[in-house]
């Protein structure tokens, strides 16, 4: 019968794997963990929740320059949407970058329907991986109340 | 024949002339009558108010009736038919009844009317009255005005002789004034001095006791006192005996303390100090002082106290600011004169070191060659001795030379990364055999923590060792020397103000060398750092030394951040030489606990280099400078280009910059860095960071002067390769 412990392991490493295969997370994910050291023990968890804050007010500034009809502005939306563009690749999320490469097509052609969906998918794109990575951390957690080490996984 | 008629024909014909005056005068009475109450109508009709029409017509059928009934008389003079007299009945009853009436309604009227009189003197009173006391405003209204021009003439300067003088001018035009005088306490207080008058041009110098009497029941209330024309402060010049003096009034000007009169404690004062303004009316008028005119007089005082302490702050402030010139001036001719003797000496120290040392090098070499020949054993002690003695002149040279620098803090330490352990056991190869000589075992103890390489002026470092543990070799006669090094924390024994702090690249390293030699007396440590002192006998004078060298390691020592103290238990009992020196690790040593890939020991060498990042982005600026800390670098952040312009100095070693951001502002930013570093080693080198890396972005970092390019995201490893390639093929001026 496995401990907790390793039963937690096994989850958590199974979780990331998936992650990374669903293509939610990408090696800049790798590259984040690898700067997490003694000194900064939650440097991945500052730079996601910074990230998170960052899409949300990102977002809201688009839907109200998107709300104002007929006079869109897609300057700003297009200088929004590139800094969500940078920022997602710092962190690795994978599928808000994507995202964000066709929204920024769309603002470039001033189409006012596709930006709309595509601010629509970032939305929901952007809440489910907040919703993944809060899982991935609280697993992390469990496991180091068990007494655990977190493991390595190697993608 | 005549008729009978039954009018009385007059007794006397001869009468005919009275009669005919009475018809005259009847007639005239006729007349008036009837013109009377015409005048009245017109009159009245002129009038608009009249109240009693109805009494006057009245009066008027009055009227005109007795003169109808006159005129009817006129026709019975003479016979007159029955008609006639019918007519004068009707006439004179009607003429009855109406004067009755008319006599009942001024019973009626009468006391009105004479009330309306009196009335119209009541009014006649009150508007009397009025006009007195409009008058009385206007004077106070006047006197207002006097009052605010006053103030503004006194407050609209700020120079004391000008605000008296206005204040007694007018003042003496408002109040006409015959003359107006002020009183100022002298410097010590004790006696009131006349300095401005009115009329007088030169007041002569004139002084009163303060202790009067008058004097002390003015400075006594701040409202305006009448004083005796007669008193010492109201006799202002000689008076002729036929006048009579005017009234005199006098009121307090309160000095407040800032002003500029010098008082030496006089304790009888309170804090506060007046002076006296006497104003007099002309003296042949028979003018009084009203309530109103002393009022204005104690304002004006009030506003003058003002003025006058604005004024007395004003030049108080304009010495201190002469004063403050003056001394600034002084103080850059003594700078420049200190500069030119520090030039002056350090070209002559400089000259004269040379001078000295060429022909000390001259004597030095030939000596050493002269001992390599065959010389014959008084003369080998004889050249033994000129060796000695010249390389003890060089040191002494070296020495002097060095605590100059040293003390104008001209002397910089020469860092460099090198080998500690080797550096210790250097210094006792070195007095090992001045120790075997003397037979004293020295021993060296390392810790086991303390690092292998570190950063520091190794030179200055041997030279305080060599220093130290010297003389403890040099005052023993005999025991042991016991060299010890550690890393030190903070200890309870560093003396009190000195605290330890070890820092994350840096650490401090103490020295401890113990010998059981002559000892030192406790009272004598404090001097032992003191240049030329020494505090042996003049028989161990011998041992030689210029008494410089504690003086000068001890300066080495805080240049290095350090400390350095001798503890001792007395004479006889030996003593221990301790100092901290702060130093810097080298990266090779520093302690790892986390896994991470294998570095590259000639290039990893990061430890504390400063480093700026330029990223608007919040996100991708944390994880860069996360990276940046991974290697060991010291990370400013900046968000804007004007920000990065104004933080970066020639400290920072590298400025990586994002260039994502759609326009060339940001390449801007690499121009303006070559503009503001000119020299070439001063600049740091310029990264961009960038989402593609096409030919055509690289070919516009290249034009904008960038040293590097990036892609983002930059990976761990990709950071590392970048920053030891930068620095491996720009050679940096020092050696990191």
């Amino acid at each position: 019968m496995d401990t907790l412990v390793a039963q937690l392991q096994r989850q958590f490493r199974d979780y990331t794997i998936s992650l990374y295969h669903q293509g939610f997370l990408d090696d800049q994910f790798t590259e984040l963990k690898k700067l997490q050291d003694e000194c900064s023990p939650d440097f991945v968890a500052e730079v996601v929740s910074l990230f998170f804050e960052d899409c949300e007010k990102l977002i809201g500034n688009m839907a109200r320059a998107l709300d104002q009809t007929g006079n869109v502005d897609f300057n700003l939306v297009g200088s929004s949407v590139h800094q969500l563009k940078g920022s997602s690749s710092s962190v690795g999320a994978k599928r808000v970058k994507g995202l964000c490469i066709t929204f920024k097509e769309c603002c470039d052609s001033q189409n006012f329907e596709g930006c709309v969906r595509c601010l629509q998918q970032v939305d929901i794109e952007y809440k489910s991986l907040k919703a993944k990575l809060q899982d991935l951390f609280n697993l992390e957690q469990q496991i180091v109340q068990a007494g655990g080490r977190i493991p390595q996984v190697d993608i | 024949m005549m008729e009978v008629c039954n009018c009385i024909e007059p007794q006397w014909p001869a009468d005919e002339l009275l009669m005919k005056y009475q018809y005259i005068s009847d007639f005239f009475i006729a007349v008036a009558y009837f013109s009377i109450p015409l005048e009245l109508i017109y009159f009245v009709k002129k009038s608009a108010v009249f109240p009693y029409r109805w009494v006057l017509v009245q009066f008027g059928a009055f009227i005109v009736l007795c003169g109808a009934t006159h005129l009817i008389n006129l026709w019975t003079f003479t016979t007159h038919s029955r008609t006639v007299a019918l007519v004068m009945t009707t006439a004179k009853v009607l003429t009855a009844v109406v004067s009755c009436a008319t006599a009942l309604m001024l019973v009626h009227i009468i006391p009105d009317l004479l009330s309306v009189k009196t009335r119209e003197l009541f009014l006649k009173n009150k508007a009397a009255e009025l006009d007195r006391e409009m008058g009385l405003i206007r004077t106070q209204e006047e006197t207002g005005r006097h009052v605010r021009m006053l103030t503004h003439e006194i407050r609209s300067t700020l120079d004391r002789h000008t605000i008296l003088k206005t204040t007694l001018v007018e003042l003496g035009r408002t109040l006409a004034l015959e003359e107006c005088a002020l009183w100022m306490p002298t410097r010590t207080g004790l006696e009131l001095q006349l300095s401005y008058t009115l009329r007088q041009q030169h007041p002569v110098e004139y002084t009163v006791p303060i202790q009067l009497p008058v004097i002390n029941q003015v400075f006594g209330t701040s409202r305006a006192v009448k004083i005796s024309p007669n008193s010492p402060v109201a006799r202002l010049r000689p008076v002729s005996g036929k006048y009579l003096l005017g009234e005199v009034v006098a009121v307090r000007v309160p000095l407040l303390h800032l002003s500029n009169f010098q008082i030496n404690d006089w304790p009888e004062l309170s804090t506060k100090r007046y002076a006296l303004m006497v104003l007099m009316l002309p003296s042949d008028s028979a003018r009084q002082w009203h309530v109103h005119e002393m009022e204005l007089v104690e304002v004006v005082a009030d506003q003058v106290a003002v003025a006058l302490s604005h004024a007395a702050i004003l030049e108080e402030s304009m010495r201190a600011r002469d004063l403050l010139m003056e001394q600034n001036v002084a103080l850059d001719i003594a700078r420049r004169e200190a500069e030119t003797a520090i030039r002056a000496r350090n070209d002559f120290l400089a000259v004269m070191n040379h001078e000295m040392r060429t022909p000390m090098h001259a004597i030095i070499a030939l000596s050493s060659l002269l001992q390599e020949t065959e010389l014959t054993p008084e003369q080998r002690l004889m050249v033994e001795t000129v060796l000695k003695s010249s390389s003890l002149l060089a040191t002494l040279m070296n020495d002097v030379l060095d605590l100059s620098r040293l003390e104008d803090g001209s002397l910089q330490l020469e860092l460099g990364t090198f080998n500690l352990h080797t550096l210790f056991r250097e210094v006792l190869s070195l007095i090992k055999p001045i120790a075997v000589v003397k037979k004293l075992p020295i021993t060296l103890n390392l810790a086991p923590d303390l690092p292998e390489f570190v950063v520091g002026d190794e030179k200055r470092l041997m030279q305080i060792i060599l220093n130290i543990v010297g003389n403890a070799v040099k005052f023993s006669k005999q025991g042991s020397i016991s060299v010890t090094a550690l890393v030190t924390k903070s200890d309870n024994r560093a003396p009190p103000d000195f605290f330890v702090v070890p820092t994350g690249s840096h650490f401090y390293l103490r020295v401890k060398v113990k010998d059981m030699g002559a000892g030192i007396n406790p009272q004598d440590i404090p001097k032992l750092f003191t240049k030329f002192a020494q505090t042996q006998s003049l028989a161990t004078r011998s041992s030689g030394g210029s008494g410089l060298g504690l003086a000068i390691s001890k300066r080495f020592v805080n240049l290095m951040e350090g400390n350095i103290w001798i503890e001792s238990d007395g004479v006889g009992k030996g003593c221990t030489a301790i100092f901290d020196v702060k130093l810097g690790i080298s990266n090779e040593s520093k302690q790892s606990g986390i896994p991470k890939v294998p570095a590259n020991p000639q290039h990893a060498n990061f430890a504390g280099l400063k480093v700026l990042v330029m990223d608007e982005n919040g996100v991708s600026r944390m994880v860069t400078k996360g990276l940046l800390i991974h290697l060991g670098c010291e990370v400013t952040m900046v968000s804007s280009s004007e920000e990065c312009l104004r933080v970066v100095s020639h400290e920072h070693k590298v400025v990586f910059m994002d260039v994502c951001t759609p326009g060339v502002e940001n390449y801007q930013i690499a121009l303006r860095i070559h503009e503001k570093f000119t020299k070439r080693h001063q600049r740091p080198l310029l990264v961009a960071l960038t989402g593609n890396t096409d030919k055509s972005t690289k070919e516009k970092c290249m034009s904008f002067g960038l040293d590097g390019v990036l892609l983002k995201p930059v990976s761990l490893d990709n950071m590392r390769n970048v920053l030891s390639d930068l620095l491996e093929h720009r050679v940096l001026y020092e050696a990191m």
